[in-house]
C-alpha cells in the first residue's frame, strides 16, 4: 500500500520536478539537462510577450480575487440569515458552481457574453450621439474578470460560509446585548473573526484565477493571459523558457496557497473554540 | 399579577417593579416554548428560573434580553413595553452560558465593549476606569491585557461577569452561568455571585437546572415545566409549601407514595395506597376524591424507632445507613410501599443510638407533615 501511494505520488509530480529541474539548462533544449544556469529566467523576463501577457494575468487575478472575495464575503454573511429551502436552493447552486467543469464554464460564459454583446452592441450604436463611433462591447479584459469572478465567488462563499458557521452564535448576541448596532457588531465583531477566510479566499482566488487556463481560453478574445501565452508557445516547440516560466508560476502559486492555508488554519484556532 | 406581593421576608416595602412579563406567550413554528407567563420582578431582586432543559426558562430569559419577541403578550421594562425593541436598545445585559467573549479582543477591551458602544462617546480615561474597577469587582486585578484563550473557565466567566455588569444594567440575566465549572469552583462563583449582586444592587435573572444554585442564591424561584410556570416562590415556600408532585421533586428531596384521594374533608384527607394502606396528608391546591395523587413526605420528618409505635407507624427494615456527619441518612424498605429515605439528626442517634443494616424498626410521621399533591 505505500509502495503504491509512493508510486502515485512520483508519478505526479516528477513531471513538476523535472520541470523545475530543467528550467536551469544551460543548454538549448527543453528536455535536457546541460549544465546550470539561469539564463532562461533572464530570457523569460526580458520577452515582452512575456511580460505583457503576465501583465494581464496579474491585473485579470488582482481585479478577479478583490470581487470575488468582497461580494462572496457579502453573499456569505447574507446566507447565513436564510432558513429553510430557499437556503438549500442557494447552497446547492453554489456548489454546483465550484463543481462544474472549467471547460463547460468558459463555454457557457462565452456564449452568454456573446449572446449579451450582440444584443447590446446595436442598441448602444443606435442610442450613441451621431459624430463619434460607438463603442463596441467585445470580449477581453473585462469578460475574463466577470468568467473569472462568477467561479470564484462561489469558492469565496464556501470559505467564508465555513467560517461562520463554526463561529459561535452567542458572539453576534453578545455584542448586541453590548449595545452594539447591527453594523456595530458586523463591523466589531463578524468582521475581524471572518477575515482571515475572507483573505485566504482572495489569495485562493487569486492563483486560481492566475493559473487559468480553460475557461481564459474560451473568453479572453484578443487578450493573451500567461497560461495561454504558454499553450500557444508549446505549438511552437518547447524552449527551456516555457520551463523557467512554468516554475516561477508554481512558485509563486504555492507560496500564496501555503499563506492562504495558514490563515485559514490560524483563523480555526483562535475564534472557533469561543 | 402585577400586584403580586414580593418576598416579604426581608422587609415590608414593596420594591419598584422593574420588569413584567403579562400573558407573554411564545410559539417556534408549532413548539410552544412559553405558555402565558405572568410575573413580576422587583428592583433588586435575585429570582431564579428552575426546570428541566426545554422548560421554556431559556426563551423567557431571551424575551427579556430582546434576543426573541412573545408571540403574545408583552413584556415590560420599567412600566414600558418593549415586546419590539431590539436586544442593542435595551438597558439590560447577559451572561451567556459559553461566556461568548470576543476572541479577537483582550480582556480589556472585551469588558469595554458595552462602554464603547454608547453615544454620546465616552472618554477613554472614563471607560479603562470603569473597566479597572470591574476588574476588581470580579477579583481579576491586572489582567486587561490577557488574552481570551489564555485564561482558564473560571477566569472567562468572571470576565464575562464584568463585561455585563460595567454597564451598570438595570437587569443581569444569567443564562446557566455556571454550568460549564467543576463543582468547587461553582460554589465559590455562587457566593461570589451572591455578593456582588448585593453590593450592586442590580436585578440579578438567573436561568439553571441546578436547584441547589436556585435554592442557595435567590429571593425567589419561578418553576417552570413545559413553556409554564409551575410555582413561584421564595426559596423556603417552595420546599415548604410544594403544589404539586414536580415542584416537591425539584425543590429539595422528598419520598413520594402514589395512591388516591379518599372523600373526606378537613385538614387531613386519607390516601388510599397501591397496596390498600390508608395514610393522612395535608390535601395541596384543587384536588377531588379519586384524584391520582402523591404523598410526599421528606426524609427529615420521618422518625425511626425500635419500639412498636401507634396505628400509623410502618414497619420497616433498614437497608443502608449512610453517615453524612450531621445528619444520618437511611434508606428503609416497607414490605409493600418499597424503598423510602429517613434523614436522622444526630440528637436522637444518641437517643436511642445508630440503627444498623438490617435492623427492623418502625417509622412515623406527624400527618400534618405528608402532603397530598397533584401527580398532574
Amino acid at each position: 500500500m505505500r509502495l503504491y501511494a509512493a508510486l502515485v505520488y512520483l508519478f505526479l509530480y516528477i513531471p513538476i520536478g523535472v520541470i523545475a529541474l530543467f528550467s536551469f539548462t544551460a543548454g538549448r533544449h527543453a528536455s535536457q539537462l546541460q549544465g546550470l544556469s539561469v539564463q532562461w529566467y533572464g530570457k523569460a523576463l526580458h520577452n515582452p510577450f512575456v511580460m505583457d501577457a503576465l501583465q494581464t494575468s496579474l491585473m485579470v487575478a488582482l481585479i478577479s480575487a478583490t470581487l470575488a472575495s468582497t461580494f462572496g464575503a457579502m453573499a456569505a454573511v447574507a446566507l447565513q440569515g436564510l432558513r429553510g429551502p430557499v437556503r438549500v436552493a442557494f447552497d446547492g447552486l453554489i456548489y454546483i458552481a465550484v463543481m462544474i467543469p472549467g471547460i463547460v464554464i468558459g463555454i457557457a460564459t462565452l456564449i452568454a457574453l456573446v449572446t449579451l454583446f450582440a444584443g447590446l452592441n446595436p442598441i448602444i450604436a443606435a442610442v450613441w450621439p451621431a459624430g463619434s463611433a460607438p463603442p463596441q462591447l467585445g470580449l477581453g479584459i473585462g469578460s475574463l474578470v466577470a468568467a473569472h469572478t462568477m467561479f470564484l465567488m462561489a469558492l469565496c462563499i464556501i470559505i467564508v460560509r465555513a467560517r461562520l458557521s463554526g463561529m459561535d452564535r452567542s458572539l453576534t448576541e453578545a455584542s448586541s446585548d453590548l449595545y452594539a448596532t447591527p453594523m456595530g457588531t458586523f463591523r466589531q465583531v463578524t468582521l475581524p473573526l471572518i477575515f482571515p477566510a475572507i483573505l485566504a479566499g482572495f489569495l485562493l482566488s487569486f492563483t486560481f484565477s492566475f493559473d487559468d487556463f480553460i475557461i481564459a481560453f474560451f473568453v479572453a478574445g484578443s487578450e493573451t493571459t500567461l497560461p495561454i501565452y504558454v499553450f500557444s508557445s508549446i505549438r511552437r516547440g518547447v524552449t527551456p523558457e516555457i520551463n523557467a516560466i512554468g516554475t516561477m508560476v508554481l512558485a509563486v502559486s504555492l507560496t500564496v496557497l501555503m499563506v492562504a492555508q495558514f490563515l485559514l488554519r490560524r483563523g480555526a484556532n483562535k475564534g472557533g473554540g469561543a | 399579577m402585577t400586584n403580586t406581593p414580593l418576598d416579604d421576608k426581608q422587609d415590608q416595602t414593596q420594591p419598584r417593579v422593574i420588569a413584567e412579563l403579562r400573558g407573554v406567550t411564545k410559539r417556534f413554528g408549532t413548539v410552544l416554548a412559553a405558555d402565558n407567563l405572568n410575573l413580576s420582578i422587583g428592583e433588586g431582586e435575585f429570582l431564579s428560573f428552575l426546570g428541566p432543559s426545554g422548560c421554556g426558562k431559556t426563551t423567557a430569559l431571551r424575551m427579556l434580553a430582546g434576543f426573541e419577541a412573545p408571540t403574545e403578550g408583552d413584556v415590560l421594562l420599567d412600566g414600558a413595553v418593549v415586546n419590539e425593541i431590539e436586544a442593542h436598545r435595551r438597558p439590560v445585559n447577559m451572561v451567556f452560558q459559553h461566556y461568548a467573549l470576543f476572541p479577537h479582543m483582550t480582556v480589556a477591551e472585551n469588558i469595554g465593549f458595552g462602554l464603547r458602544q454608547m453615544r454620546p462617546r465616552m472618554a477613554k480615561g472614563e471607560i479603562s476606569d470603569k473597566v479597572r474597577r470591574a476588574l476588581d469587582l470580579v477579583r481579576l486585578p491586572g489582567f486587561e491585557d490577557r488574552r481570551i484563550w489564555e485564561m482558564s473557565g473560571g477566569q472567562q466567566q468572571r470576565v464575562a461577569l464584568a463585561r455585563a455588569v460595567v454597564n451598570e444594567p438595570k437587569m443581569l440575566l444569567l443564562d446557566e452561568p455556571l454550568a460549564a465549572l467543576d463543582r468547587k469552583l461553582r460554589k465559590e462563583m455562587q457566593i461570589e455571585l451572591q455578593n456582588i449582586q448585593r453590593s450592586l444592587g442590580i436585578t440579578f435573572i438567573l436561568v439553571t437546572h441546578d436547584q441547589e444554585e436556585a435554592l442557595s442564591m435567590s429571593d425567589r424561584i419561578c418553576i417552570m415545566r413545559d413553556g409554564r410556570i409551575v410555582q413561584i416562590g421564595t426559596p423556603q415556600e417552595l420546599y415548604d409549601q410544594p403544589i404539586s408532585r414536580y415542584v416537591a421533586d425539584f425543590v429539595g428531596t422528598s419520598n413520594f407514595f402514589d395512591g388516591t384521594l379518599e372523600a373526606g374533608s378537613g385538614a387531613i384527607a386519607g390516601v388510599k395506597l397501591a397496596n390498600g394502606i390508608t395514610l393522612g396528608g395535608r390535601p395541596v391546591g384543587a384536588i377531588a376524591a379519586g384524584d391520582p395523587v402523591s404523598l410526599s413526605v421528606r426524609p427529615e420528618q420521618i422518625g425511626l424507632t425500635r419500639k412498636q409505635g401507634g396505628a400509623g407507624a410502618l414497619p420497616v427494615t433498614v437497608r443502608n445507613r449512610i453517615f453524612l456527619g450531621e445528619h444520618t441518612e437511611y434508606l428503609v424498605r416497607h414490605e409493600t410501599l418499597g424503598e423510602f429515605f429517613v434523614l436522622a439528626p444526630r440528637q436522637s442517634e444518641l437517643s436511642e443510638g445508630p440503627f444498623n443494616s438490617g435492623e427492623g424498626l418502625f417509622a412515623s410521621w406527624d400527618a400534618t407533615a405528608a402532603l397530598v399533591l397533584t401527580r398532574k
